[in-house]
């Protein structure tokens, strides 16, 4: 496994009242999005394992578009990762914050 | 309708319980992950693949286990399988029911010996239980089926319920396969496999109690109806269970084939049965079937 950790500011803190999220599942091609919240409202931590080993550069990538386009301020993020596309982690992201924004 | 074939541990169970009455126990914020994983550089999933609480089925309290198939299988680690021990346990405590939605292919290799224990550990669980007189149903529908120590845990429940996507057996087909050879069992041969483990053998057989289809509502509504069924278990139950086998054997042993057991009660056309709907094949199999109550 390789474990990587990202900070990042952003000025848009996360609505809606559920502690935490999870979506999806470890598994070839897939991953599981542990979302929290804990953190001040201008900061965003994800912390990833990963077996797909040197993806690093990706993960910055994606994880910048994620938090530029959604409201991720306040939230610990924690990814286990079974090797899924960007696309995927994407797509797994947009639906853990579409979840955690939820009333109850 | 969501098929239940399809859907993740978690969907099962917003399928499957009274809206907004879960309540997980040991959830994954709690990162009660496997201690063994991280010895062979693999995976981890912060639930140990498996969704356990407790939940309201028309209002009444019920105690809830649900495997995540696609994680490992959906085998039994040290963790999985504690947890389901576990709840098994409140539930005596407790006084409810529980609900199993299988979705495993056994024991977990990489923790072998820790999966194995726990299989054993439940097994004594789940009788235990049904002597107290607490129903525990099994729910098979998912894409890794219900094999290997799965199997033996669905065998002591009181009550099964199966769709036609579901399988349950002990030795799943690519383990015969490998160690007696494909002439054996192919285990590419689709319809083979579902011919000897999928849910319509297995209901007309008698394996199972409940045919439904592949849906969250189906597999509800036959829990709700599996909560009022007999789940008690003594040794006069374990008597009749066991004639109803060697009835079973004396009368279909000495067939090969799935299809000349289907022919041997009384169904007109064995092999039109994989291809029909679940109404139309519970039309003609619900009157045909053995009788499935404590013989697996």
């Amino acid at each position: 496994m390789e474990k990587l950790t990202f900070q990042f500011e952003t000025n848009r803190s996360a609505a809606g009242r559920r502690k935490q999220a999870i979506i999806g599942v470890v598994a070839s091609g897939n991953l599981e999005v542990l979302i929290e919240r804990g953190l001040p409202p201008g900061q965003c931590s994800i912390e990833i394992a990963t077996a797909a080993h040197g993806f690093g550069p990706v993960w910055q990538a994606v994880l910048a578009d994620f938090v530029s386009r959604r409201a991720a301020g306040g939230l610990k993020i924690s990814i286990n990762d079974g090797g899924a596309r960007p696309d995927t982690v994407a797509l797994r992201l947009a639906q853990g914050v579409r979840m955690i924004e939820e009333e109850s | 309708m969501t098929s239940w074939y399809e859907a993740s541990a978690r969907q099962r169970i917003d399928a499957l319980a009274d809206p907004n009455s879960f309540e997980e126990f040991i959830g994954p914020e709690q990162r009660e992950i496997s201690p063994h994983l991280s010895l062979f550089d693999l995976p981890e999933q912060f639930d140990d693949g498996i969704v356990v609480g407790r939940a309201k089925l028309a209002g009444k309290p019920v105690l809830l286990a649900a495997q995540e198939g696609r994680f490992m299988g959906g085998a039994f680690g040290e963790v999985h399988g504690a947890k389901l021990t576990g709840l098994l346990r409140a539930a005596r405590k407790l006084g409810w029911p529980v609900l199993i939605l299988f979705d495993t292919g056994g024991v977990r290799l990489q923790e072998a010996n820790a999966g194995e224990m726990a299989i054993a550990e439940i097994m004594r669980e789940v009788v235990l239980a049904r002597m107290d007189g607490l129903p525990v149903i099994g729910l098979i529908g998912g894409r890794s089926g219900c094999f290997g120590g799965g199997g033996l845990i669905a065998g002591c429940c009181s009550t099964l319920i199966i769709s036609e996507q579901g399988r349950l057996s002990v030795t799943g087909p690519e383990v015969i396969e490998t160690n007696r050879g494909a002439e054996e069992f192919d285990s590419k041969d689709r319809a083979l496999v579902w011919r000897v483990t999928g849910g319509k053998h297995r209901y007309l057989i008698g394996a199972v109690d409940q045919f439904v289809e592949d849906s969250g509502s189906a597999f509800r509504q036959a829990a709700l109806e599996a909560l009022s069924r007999p789940a008690s278990l003594d040794a006069g139950v374990l008597a009749a269970e066991q004639k109803r086998l060697e009835t079973r054997l004396a009368r279909f042993g000495a067939l090969s084939e799935a299809r000349d057991i289907w022919s041997a009660l009384g169904l007109p056309r064995p092999e039109a049965i994989p291809a029909l709907a679940a109404e139309a094949f519970l039309a003609q199999g619900s009157t045909k079937r053995e009788s499935a109550d404590d013989a697996r």
